[in-house]
């Protein structure tokens, strides 16, 4: 079946299957920035926005994005650098696997939430794994990045 | 110094922080097959019969391989240096299969779907065997894991396969039981460390095909690329020469891509097609076909006289290596080898004991690589000690380590050149409050806190084991190429020897093009495990880049037409000592390539150390006990930790951070689990827990420097050591708070409520442990 | 691998209703997180996108949630999380990441009767009702204790009677499944308890229920009472506990909870 969405800020159509899902079907069309890290929708790795919200691409099935807007990693390359450079000046960046999909995430958390506490920031980034950092890391480039006060 | 001690970001960071496509997968060739495994459902059974005919029929599916279109050389898959310590036990597909998700037949086709369906046309009868399930009555069942007469041991490990028993160590130093006699105090106790998982967040994964050459390229998100070479050759019976492996960025390892799981298969199907072909494990297959912690029991005995000096310590341990021996003997091993070195005050240790194999999963290597299970069962004694004795527990560490200047068990007896323990002690204790905490705090309520700590040491490198080759080469244009055969899984290992290699030259960062993991233009490395990156690997790249620098000076030296002596380098010039006589760097590298003289200069050295210098860490842990309901919150993790010389701050903290808080999973919950016919149970991360941004409250790193002079710049390792404190700092931690001692990893709710709950009054209530 | 053979968007719940009965091997989709864990063949796909099912709606003494709303929707609307003392965003925010809530929907939780669920507990402490396309509108209640038949969950209803609630859950880790769950809610002379990841789907604590109506919030009976909830139910044992833990959790949940409730009297 077809369907008609905007991508990364340009009109797309696609062909899918009923049962492919978003991240099969974003990788398959060249946007390698997605990632599967897991079957069960525990690891964050695969977010995108869809219309704006950070939403797990590996559990959306492909035809459900049907007018809505979708944007990866690579829609928002020069806010997701800006962050970049803070998260690998803090030696945040490790493997980096687990990146795009944080990155998208710290992004979607600064236009939801006004001021947020460290509390809020842990809260809205829980749903993103990281093996490497044990996340320390990355809290001190996302606190850089939004200019949280501690609680 | 200019670039090392500094926390220069990593050389990749940019790329894949934001998502750029520099992943195996990503780098895959459009019409490669993709390649499915079949995998047993039976514990341990034969193959009696297997028809691939309707699968192979399937429209899409290019090839179908059994044990009859394989290969048949046992070799095993470990990534060790030749001659590997593992038995050679496996096959690429077995008509035997040893666990439920051992492989069984592979399948390559157009697509996932494709292949998909075609497994589900494989018709399969097995002859089932009763599996070996239990760790602890492996030896002797009546069940033989691998009754098979080809298992070729490289060497003695003390293998006895009838019994079940893959490796039998023992190694005393002094007359054990003479000494614990002789002892004023002496405790004892017995551990079980459980299996945890690696959980690095990419899979194993891997994809090859036949170049112009027709030579197997192999491209893995691999550790080990050397070794990974020499297994395929001996698997399928090719020259080495005619394989190529090459690791891009990875996502993460932690040791579970020390062992090749997956490109055997990739390499069958290439091999029998002549197609590309890629194969992904996805998460499930990741935790049930790879391979994990291995699970201990260590039963420590630990005698020490009236005045608390330990002089006796006797480590009795069984572990578990599941189907397949890789890593059995070695990390057995380590287990003795970094743990009884720590307190050199005894007059006698000893370590022995047997790996047996089961039918479960293999184990394999994991960050710690037994010295994580060690620490724990050691240090956890050595607590039990100071509470018999009724000392402080980091007044009886303080009292028994080995210090700087001392003669030093890990190296038979040697000094010890390196190590700030001490002062690693007493800066934690400082930062976790330990003077004003100790033992316990109440505050009324449920709730009580406690604080406890724990010591560990590890090793850089394999001694007389681990050597790695380094070339830096000056090129056309004035910038340098370092080649390098070591595997930067994210830890930054690129950077850091980048950083090496331009402070030797006095460049910059940027001047320097790092080449590694590459199996046809990289000098040889084993790979990044048993933390050798820095310690063999720098010292080979900072040789090498003192070799060129020579080599710089002297054709500096000769066109300026000075001795070399006259000369100094300074990384822009080369200059004739006070004189205006000099020639840019530049100038030089066009000449010595392309001029009338011309000799391309490239540096080249290789490193194997006699030793393993050992890197330290305290860690110290205040928990909050909910005494209704057995829950242990983590309040404050404090670590101090000597790697030697930091050579990139923010990188090393970070691998400290990440460190503690795997040891921190591995202590509150992270935990394999069975049922009772040998079925993985935690396959996926929603029922393996892995530690979530919640789950993790204050943690804090420090380091205190020594200098290691066998180093780079005199740094040791940092990559695995800093995962064995957390289980012993924060069991300790707990039985302050509510004198509940648990002996049995993880350290559960349930577990301490039940402990609570039996141990009734005084401590249920008022909670005052029993002395 | 979950496969489907076409997929249907109906334009009425009738049409939805139609398909579903008539057609062999339909499913309706929800959030599709767990769907795409196992590795069902559905033949015909039913995605409800076209019938308005997504939204929150106050009425004058009820608060209509369509099935379609996510778990991330309760969270952050003010019209679910500043009633009843936030209770459904205390249930809802421990449940993985936003991500994940941003997908998973009312109506798919509360029809699957999950017994790890930290929203039916929630709801079935509130005066909770649910409307379905063939069974018209039930109690939750209800709901929970029928067995499951092809029907269409459309809309949850909440009365807005103001009463008081807390929630309460145990965890081995912070984003792991809860060993089990408790929620309390309280008007004057309608008390309510309820247990759930017994590990079983969540169910009212009948005897406990009814003292708790009838006190005052004295300490001793706030013990009682929590006894008296955890001797009433049925627990089981699995990888996250044993039933007997899990009844002794019971009763600290239950004396937090109704103490919580008790706190904002």
């Amino acid at each position: 079946m077809q369907i008609e969405f905007v991508l990364n800020d340009k009109q797309t159509v696609w062909e899918v299957s009923p049962d492919e899902f978003l991240a099969d079907t974003l990788r398959k069309h060249g946007l390698l920035s997605i990632r599967k890290g897991c079957n069960t929708s525990n690891c964050g790795l695969c977010t995108v926005w869809i219309d704006g919200k950070p939403t797990l691409s590996c559990s959306v099935l492909s035809f459900r994005v049907e007018g809505k807007t979708v944007t990866t990693i690579e829609g928002v390359s020069e806010e997701a650098a800006d962050f970049a450079r803070i998260l690998v000046a803090e030696g945040a960046d490790q493997c980096g696997f687990c990146s795009p999909g944080f990155v998208m995430t710290v992004l979607a958390l600064k236009r939801e939430l006004t001021a947020p506490t460290e509390e809020e920031v842990v809260h809205y980034l829980t749903g993103n794994l990281c093996r490497c950092t044990g996340y320390l890391g990355q809290m001190r480039a996302v606190k850089t990045y939004l200019g949280v006060t501690q609680r | 110094m200019k670039l090392v001690g500094k926390g220069v970001p990593k050389i990749d960071g940019m790329a894949i922080a934001t998502g750029k496509p520099v992943y195996t997968e990503d780098l895959v060739l459009a019409n490669a097959l993709v390649v499915k495994i079949l995998r047993s459902p039976h514990a341990f059974a034969r193959i009696t019969s297997i028809d691939v005919a309707k699968a192979a029929a399937l429209e899409g599916v290019e090839c179908v391989l059994t044990y009859r279109d394989v290969p048949q050389n046992r070799f095993t898959l470990a990534g060790q240096s030749y001659p590997e310590p593992s038995p050679y036990d496996r096959l690429i597909l077995d008509p035997i299969v040893r666990y439920i998700g051992d492989e069984v037949a592979v399948v390559a086709a157009v697509d996932e779907k494709t292949a998909a369906q075609a497994l589900e046309l494989i018709q399969v009868e097995y002859e089932v065997f009763e599996p070996v399930l239990d760790f602890e009555t492996a030896i002797g069942h009546s069940s033989v894991v691998h009754p098979e007469d080809d298992v070729h041991c490289n060497f003695d490990i003390g293998m006895v396969k009838d019994r079940n028993i893959v490796s039998t160590q023992k190694w005393e130093v002094g007359n054990i039981e003479e000494e614990l006699r002789k002892c004023d105090v002496v405790v004892e106790e017995t551990f079980y460390t459980q299996a945890n998982a690696q959980c690095m967040m990419e899979t194993q994964r891997a994809f090859n095909y036949l170049d112009h050459l027709g030579r197997l390229v192999v491209v893995s998100s691999t550790q080990v690329p050397f070794h990974a070479r020499r297994m395929l050759a001996r698997a399928f019976d090719l020259p080495t020469s005619r394989i190529r492996v090459i690791k891009p960025r990875i996502g993460g390892g932690f040791g579970s891509k020390q062992t090749s799981c997956v490109e055997i298969f990739t390499a069958a199907v290439t091999l029998k097609t002549g197609k590309p072909a890629i194969l992904v494990y996805d998460r499930e297959e990741t935790f049930t076909c790879t391979t994990s912690r291995h699970a201990m029991r260590l039963k420590v005995t630990l005698g020490a006289d009236k005045e608390g000096v330990i002089r006796a310590v006797d480590i009795q341990g069984l572990s578990d290596t599941g189907a397949y021996g890789e890593h059995a003997s070695t990390v057995f091993m380590v287990t003795g080898e970094k743990t009884l070195p720590l307190y050199n005050k005894t007059k006698a240790v000893r370590f022995m004991g047997h790996v047996v194999y089961t039918n479960k999963p293999a184990a394999g290597a994991y960050r710690g690589y037994g010295a994580t299970q060690g620490t724990f069962a050691l240090e956890s004694a050595v607590n039990l000690l100071a509470e018999k004795m009724g000392l402080d527990p980091a007044e009886l560490r303080l009292k028994n380590i080995a210090r700087e200047g001392e003669p030093f068990l890990g190296y038979k007896g040697d000094i010890l050149e390196s190590s700030a323990l001490n002062r690693c002690i007493e800066k934690g204790k400082e930062l976790i409050g330990w003077a004003a905490k100790y033992p316990k705090q109440e505050y009324g309520g449920s709730k009580v806190r406690g604080i406890g700590m724990a010591v560990t040491m590890q090793g850089s490198g394999i001694a007389n084991i681990d050597t790695a080759s380094a070339e830096v080469r000056l090129n056309d244009n004035g910038d340098f190429s370092l080649l390098i055969g070591s595997t930067d899984m994210g830890t930054g290992s690129d950077t850091i020897l980048a950083q090496m290699a331009a402070e030797v030259l006095e460049v910059s960062l940027n001047q320097i093009i790092v080449h590694a993991a590459d199996t046809d233009v990289s000098p040889f490395d084993p790979g990044s495990y048993a933390s050798s990156t820095t310690y063999v690997t720098g010292m080979a790249v900072v040789r090498a880049a003192e070799d060129l620098k020579q080599q710089i000076l002297a054709e500096g030296a000769k066109f300026l037409q000075a001795t070399e002596e006259e000369v100094e380098f300074n990384g822009h010039t080369v200059r004739v000592t006070g004189t205006e006589k000099m020639i840019g760097l530049k100038k030089l590298a066009q000449q010595v390539v392309v001029g009338p003289d011309h000799r391309q200069l490239v540096g080249n050295a290789t490193y194997g150390s006699p030793i393993s210098p050992p890197p330290f860490i305290a860690g110290f842990a205040e928990v909050e006990v909910d005494r209704e309901t057995g829950k242990v919150e983590l309040l404050d993790f404090a670590a101090v930790v000597d790697c030697g010389t930091v050579i990139n701050p923010h990188l090393a903290r970070i691998q400290v951070e990440g460190g503690l808080v795997q040891g921190i999973g591995m202590a509150l919950y992270e935990d394999v689990r069975y049922d009772n016919k040998g079925k993985l149970l935690t396959n996926s991360f929603m029922q393996y827990k892995i530690p979530c941004r919640k789950d993790i409250g204050t943690v804090r790193v420090a380091f205190k420097e020594s200098f290691e002079p066998t180093g780079p710049f005199g740094a040791k390792s940092v990559g695995e050591v800093v995962i064995n404190t957390p289980a012993a700092a924060i069991a300790a931690a707990v039985y302050h708070a509510v004198g509940v001692r648990i002996t049995r990893l993880p350290i559960t709710p349930e577990k301490v409520f039940i402990s609570l709950t039996a141990c009734n009054t005084p401590f249920g209530a008022q909670g005052h442990p029993p002395s | 691998m979950f496969t489907v053979g076409r997929l249907a968007q109906p334009n009425t719940i009738g049409e939805a209703y139609r398909v579903l009965t008539e057609e062999r091997d339909a499913a309706i989709l929800g959030g599709c997180a767990f769907l795409r864990m196992g590795s069902r063949k559905i033949s015909t796909a039913i995605d409800l996108t076209n019938l308005g099912l997504k939204g929150i709606r106050e009425h004058a003494d009820w608060l209509e949630i369509g099935a379609m709303t996510t778990f991330r929707m309760l969270e952050t609307d003010p019209l679910t999380s500043k009633r009843f003392d936030g209770v459904l965003v205390e249930a809802v925010k421990q449940v993985l990441g936003v991500q994940f809530r941003n997908l998973v929907t009312v109506g798919a939780t509360v029809f699957s009767k999950y017994g790890f669920s930290d929203l039916i507990p929630a709801l079935l402490v509130l005066e909770t009702e649910v409307e379905l396309a063939n069974a018209g509108r039930i109690t939750l209640e209800t709901f929970l204790n029928r067995p499951s038949g092809k029907d269409i969950l459309l809309r949850v209803w909440i009365r807005q009677d103001g009463r008081r609630a807390a929630y309460r859950s145990f965890r081995n880790s912070a984003s792991d499944f809860p060993v089990l769950t408790a929620a309390v809610s309280w008007l004057p002379g309608q008390g309510r308890i309820v247990i759930g990841a017994r590990p079983s789907k969540a169910e009212i604590a009948v005897k406990a229920s009814q003292i708790l109506s009838e006190m005052d919030f004295d300490g001793p009976k706030i013990d009682e009472i929590a006894s008296i909830a955890a001797a009433e139910m049925s627990f089981g044992s699995n990888m996250r506990g044993s039933a007997e833990y899990r009844r002794e959790l019971c009763k600290v949940l239950v004396k937090r909870a109704v103490a919580e409730v008790a706190a904002c009297k």
